[in-house]
């Protein structure tokens, strides 16, 4: 079981949080024409990496705040964790 | 009985108290502190099983958790557990055990005819006969096979035990109390570090029980009692025996089973069974230790060949003799232990050693103690069937390929020492990349991955002072670093005796014209000749020669087994051990019993309950509950001698001609407050919500990004920049996340706050054409007319002192109100409702009542928006706006969204109006047609519709629009049912929808 440093609450055990999938992803404007493809890339294809991921996270036990963790898919390692309005760089 | 192979003295049992049990019916004793192990063999009891494959017979061949062979059901306190090791489990007053993989008896046993035949059954056997006829499988190979194999009978009874979780934090988790252990904890306990010492067995003192060794001018023995009574007194620091860390997890957490109340008669009063620890420790000191490896010879497996460490440890642990006339086959100088032990005990024995002429202090007293010691000589094969009767033994040449002329030894036990192989399986687990030590000839941890170190003899280190150093140290320099004490402690003088290197000897040849088989893997009767098959058919990658061959797959996991069927690959393969690698450890170490797992999540702790502040009327008033996801709902109100199914038609009934209150509590409830909430629900639902006017409520569909649609609910604008919004029951949790998601990430510019208030409100919904009447009686300052609180109308009253909302909206299509109150006045409101409206013949409904209701009406739930429609699906599309964006817009124009015979809902009807229709049920055009019939949709809900007094289920159809009034066939081959049946309009009752408006 992993344990998360939640930038708001300090270190927590995994079970307090959900899993948000890709923490990369854009969401298109609102409103703005977009192709069938961009739509698709958006709600559907993924890269299923290994290594570096930058992934988003929920406290849900806790703050409620959604996360960016960046996390070796592989190892399991936690090199990074950023707030919900942090940008990745 | 008496105890034959129990010497006079000597041991740590307690020789005062007599303990009685029971092995295969019969009465035997031991002491206290034996295992049933020592206890059956102190009896001269050597036969305890038989084996996986072959049906051989079986004993004891190890003395702790590396056991292959002995294992047995238990019988403890009315309760029977299977796969227990005879070496782990302590005796009790009133044991009882039995064989397990022998019938009709441990003695004659049907199945060893498969040793006999033991041509057919070589490495995938099972795989290669059993492939076809495919229909023989079902029927006759696989009961067989159950029957067949098998390590004993999991109960069927519940376990009335109670198993604990416990979650803990440490600086220094160490596993395990040999030297390396004890000296880690000691330095660590004296710099101030939280230090966890586990323990498997209930003796602390690892090797040091057994050894002959001197610690600062005390025994082996005293010095590791000295520590640990230490260590007990010192507050920073836990010691538990009959503890196993089985497994190493990420981020440096680690699992442990503690045994509380295994070793005794019946579990105290208010203790768990057992309890698992998830301990996130700082640093871990693996101090595991090592477990000697067998040499490989011709019927390896006979009972009475055990590992020379088990005949010591049973000899100075137990003060029990293995055998009376001992042979000794080493490869190293722990065999000479275990001979000096024998011998000092008055026992002769031979020593056997394939070395040519080795030489060291061990040896030397083995020397001067007069045992006879043959050099560069094996034993070829054990003779003797349920017993080691003799041992045909050869001179061996030098480079250990030629056997000289057969000796025959009489010999009542072979004990064996191949050397060590160190327990990495911990430091595996954490990520550690193991690494081959040519001198041990077997693998030790390379670079640590997580933060752990391993000690001692687990770290291939084999002397005492070399391992107490390095262990001093590493406790001390790890503590440091976590509390930045130092308290040094001084190292104590170390007396042992020295020995020499061992001999890589591990498999002895056949003599030319035999066949002996020769085992690795003891559990699952793997030997040399299955591991050469597997590879002659071109099995190369150790991981498929283990699933192939089962080599080190047995509950054991090949703790014995798993290195010498490595050397075996890699001679045959003529590669070096470490090319061929081995196969990956994983947790658990032993086996954990599921109940540990589990924990106290049992039965109704499986989940947590969560009752409305209504419950206790429901109770008093007959309701027959439901679990609908977290909450215990009243499913019907049962009278008089009422099933379900007249329950739910009277009350739904009730609904339709008089009134009917329900319990609406567990609604998801979110409260939405801020300048943009508005905006956000613009965004979120697919209908307009920007021009909501205050006091007014309006039904939504929200949808996923993939256009299917999510949940459904209505929201009321309480204020201005306030609005309350409904979920349904189950998805009141992912739709807060779901709005969290949005405003913390997609739109943070949105200024919007939500939170849940699911459980601050009480609900009822008070539904029928007499509704109004019964609001009249409750809110007597308040206009609840037609038009002073219209269709979808809001507003805040008085209920006799108590502030209320309400809500003018309707589930069941009657003309319906929902009234809140403070969860705290919930019960209050909801005797008031039932007082105010028992002139009207007021009843409470339940959820199956509540189900008919919308159901006949057309109204979607749960089962319609079950993850995989789209608003058209439930004729929902007039809800998407056309002017305006919103989640999941997009994905509506998809290609299969938009096609013109899509999928949407309708009304089903069986022709003879009297059958039910089972849900799920499939329709098809011609229930006639060759399987598989075409399926042209699903029966999503069913239900006696108490308005038309017939079934109607609600379907979802391929192109519905087109099919109302076409004849099809409902088929539930489950059932066995085939229903004719028509289609019709979703909306059975009131399609206009008059009846909410009047």
């Amino acid at each position: 079981m992993l344990q998360i440093k939640c930038p708001h609450c300090g270190m927590r055990s995994q079970n307090e949080f959900s899993y948000g999938g890709d923490a990369t992803v854009k969401r298109p404007e609102l409103g703005k024409e977009i192709s069938d493809q961009d739509w698709d890339n958006f709600v559907y294809n993924r890269k299923s990496l290994r290594g570096k991921h930058w992934e988003l996270w929920q406290h849900l036990s806790g703050c409620r705040q959604w996360i960016k963790v960046q996390r070796d898919t592989a190892t399991h390692e936690i090199f990074k964790i950023l707030k919900a309005n942090e940008e990745i760089s | 009985m008496t105890q034959s192979f129990r010497l006079e003295s000597g041991g740590l049992i307690n020789r005062d108290k007599k303990i009685s049990f029971k092995f295969n019916g019969k009465n035997y004793f031991g002491y206290e502190g034996d295992t049933l192990a020592s206890a059956l063999i102190a009896n001269g009891v050597h036969l305890i099983g038989r084996s996986f494959k072959y049906h051989r017979p079986r004993g004891f061949f190890g003395a702790g958790v590396d056991e292959p062979y002995a294992i047995v059901q238990l019988y403890r306190n009315g309760e029977t557990e299977p796969n227990i090791k005879a070496t782990e489990q302590e005796l009790f007053e009133g044991l009882e055990a039995k064989s397990v993989n022998c019938w009709p008896s441990v003695n004659f046993d049907v199945g060893a005819i498969n040793n006999f035949l033991k041509i057919f059954l070589p490495a995938g056997f099972y795989y290669k006969t059993f492939m076809w006829p495919k229909s023989f499988w079902y029927k006759i190979y696989e009961p067989f096979i159950r029957r067949a194999a098998g390590l004993g009978t999991a109960s069927i009874k519940h376990d009335k035990e109670r198993y604990e979780h416990k979650y803990e934090y440490c600086d220094l988790l160490i596993t395990g109390s040999g030297p390396s252990g004890l000296a880690s904890a000691y330095s660590a306990a004296k710099n101030g570090a939280k230090i966890i010492l586990a323990e498997d067995k209930s003796r602390f003192g690892g090797t040091l029980l057994t050894s002959e060794v001197n610690i600062g001018n005390q025994s082996g023995k005293e010095w590791a009692n000295s520590i640990i009574s230490e260590l007990k007194e010192m507050p920073n620091v836990t010691v538990k025996n009959r503890s196993q860390v089985f497994g190493y997890y990420d981020h440096n957490m680690l699992v442990m089973s503690e045994r509380i109340s295994d070793h005794l008669p019946k579990t105290k009063k208010f203790h768990p069974k057992q309890r698992l620890w998830y301990i996130r420790a700082k640093e871990v000191l693996i101090s595991s230790g090592s477990i000697e490896r067998p040499i490989v010879f011709g019927n390896n497996d006979t009972p009475g060949v055990l590992l020379s460490s088990a005949a010591k440890e049973y000899l100075k642990v137990y003060g029990v003799l293995v055998g009376k006339k001992p042979l000794v086959f080493t490869n190293n100088d722990s065999g000479y232990e275990t001979a000096i032990e024998f011998k000092k005990n008055g026992i002769d024995p031979i020593i056997l050693d394939t070395r040519k002429k080795p030489q060291s202090e061990i040896i030397e007293e083995a020397k001067d103690m007069n045992i006879n010691i043959k050099n560069s000589y094996v034993v070829v094969a054990a003779q003797g069937y349920k017993k080691v009767k003799s041992a045909d033994v050869a001179k061996i040449s030098d480079n250990k390929e030629e056997l000289g002329s057969i000796e025959n030894i009489e010999c009542d036990c072979i004990c064996v020492s191949g050397f060590w192989t160190p327990t990495i399986h911990l430091a595996s687990q954490s990520g550690n990349k193991t690494k081959f030590n040519e001198d041990i000839d077997a693998f030790v941890p390379g670079i640590s991955k997580q933060n752990e170190k391993t000690l001692g003899s687990a770290n291939g280190i084999y002397t005492l002072e070399e391992t107490l150093k390095d262990s001093f140290e590493k406790g001390n320099l790890l503590s440091k670093k976590i509390t930045n004490n130092e308290n040094k402690v001084s190292f104590p003088n170390v007396v042992e005796k020295k020995s020499t290197v061992h001999d890589k000897f591990w498999c002895v040849p056949l003599p030319k014209g035999k066949n002996y088989k020769r085992f690795l893997d003891f559990q699952n009767d793997v030997a040399v000749s299955d591991i050469e098959i597997a590879l002659k058919e071109g099995y190369r990658s150790i991981e498929h020669v283990k699933r192939y061959t089962t080599l080190g797959m047995a509950t054991d996991q090949g703790k014995t087994s798993n290195l010498n069927g490595l050397q075996l690959v890699s001679k045959i393969e003529n590669k070096v051990v470490p090319a061929v690698g081995h196969t990956t450890f994983r947790p658990p170490y032993s086996p954990v019993s599921i109940g540990a797992i589990v924990g106290r999540e049992v039965g109704k702790h499986s989940k947590p309950t969560r009752k409305s502040p209504m419950h206790s009327w429901h109770e008093k008033n007959n309701a027959v509950f439901v679990d609908a996801g977290v909450w215990l709902r009243p499913r019907y109100y049962k009278r008089g001698k009422e099933n379900l199914f007249e329950a739910s038609k009277r009350e739904a009934r009730n609904v339709r001609t008089n009134v009917g209150v329900c319990d609406v509590t567990t609604l998801g409830k979110i409260d939405i407050k801020g300048p943009d909430a508005a905006e956000l629900l613009n965004r979120v639902y697919t209908n307009a919500w920007l021009k909501l006017p205050v006091g007014k409520a309006r039904y939504g569909v929200m949808l996923r990004e993939d256009g299917i649609v999510m949940d459904d609910g209505t929201t009321t604008r309480i204020s201005e920049n306030h609005y309350h919004m409904t979920t349904t029951t189950a998805q009141a949790a992912n739709v807060l996340s779901h709005l969290e998601y949005y405003l913390q990430l997609v739109w943070p510019e949105l200024n919007v706050n939500v939170v849940s208030t699911t459980e601050q409100w009480a609900g009822a919904a008070i539904a029928g054409p007499k509704s109004r009447e019964v609001l009249k009686k409750l809110f007597l300052k308040s206009d609840v007319s037609n038009e002073g609180l219209p269709f979808m109308g809001y507003m805040e009253a008085d209920l006799f002192g108590v502030k209320a909302k309400i809500f003018r909206i309707s589930f069941s299509g009657e003309l319906a109100y929902e009234v809140n109150v403070e969860s705290d006045n919930g019960y209050f409101m909801w005797e008031k409702i039932i007082e105010a409206g028992e002139e009207f013949g007021i009843q409470p409904y339940g959820t199956e009542a509540l189900s008919t209701l919308r159901i006949e009406m057309g109204h979607v739930a749960g089962s319609e928006l079950d993850g995989r429609t789209i608003p058209y699906d439930n004729s929902l599309e007039g809800l998407l706006s056309k002017k305006k964006d919103f989640i999941g817009k997009r994905s509506l124009s998809r290609k299969a969204f938009a096609a013109e015979d899509r999928q949407k809902i309708v009304g089903v009807v069986p022709l003879d109006k009297k059958t039910s229709i089972p849900e799920g049920s499939h329709l098809v055009k011609d229930s006639n047609a060759p399987l598989p019939n075409p399926k042209l949709g699903y029966i999503s809900a069913s239900c006696w519709s108490v308005e038309h007094d017939n079934p109607f289920s609600l379907a979802i159809l391929k192109d519905g629009k087109n099919m109302i009034g076409k004849k099809l066939f409902v088929m539930s081959p489950l059932k066995n049912k085939v229903i004719p049946v028509e289609i019709v309009s979703s909306h059975y009752v009131d399609p206009k929808g008059e009846r909410v408006r009047s």
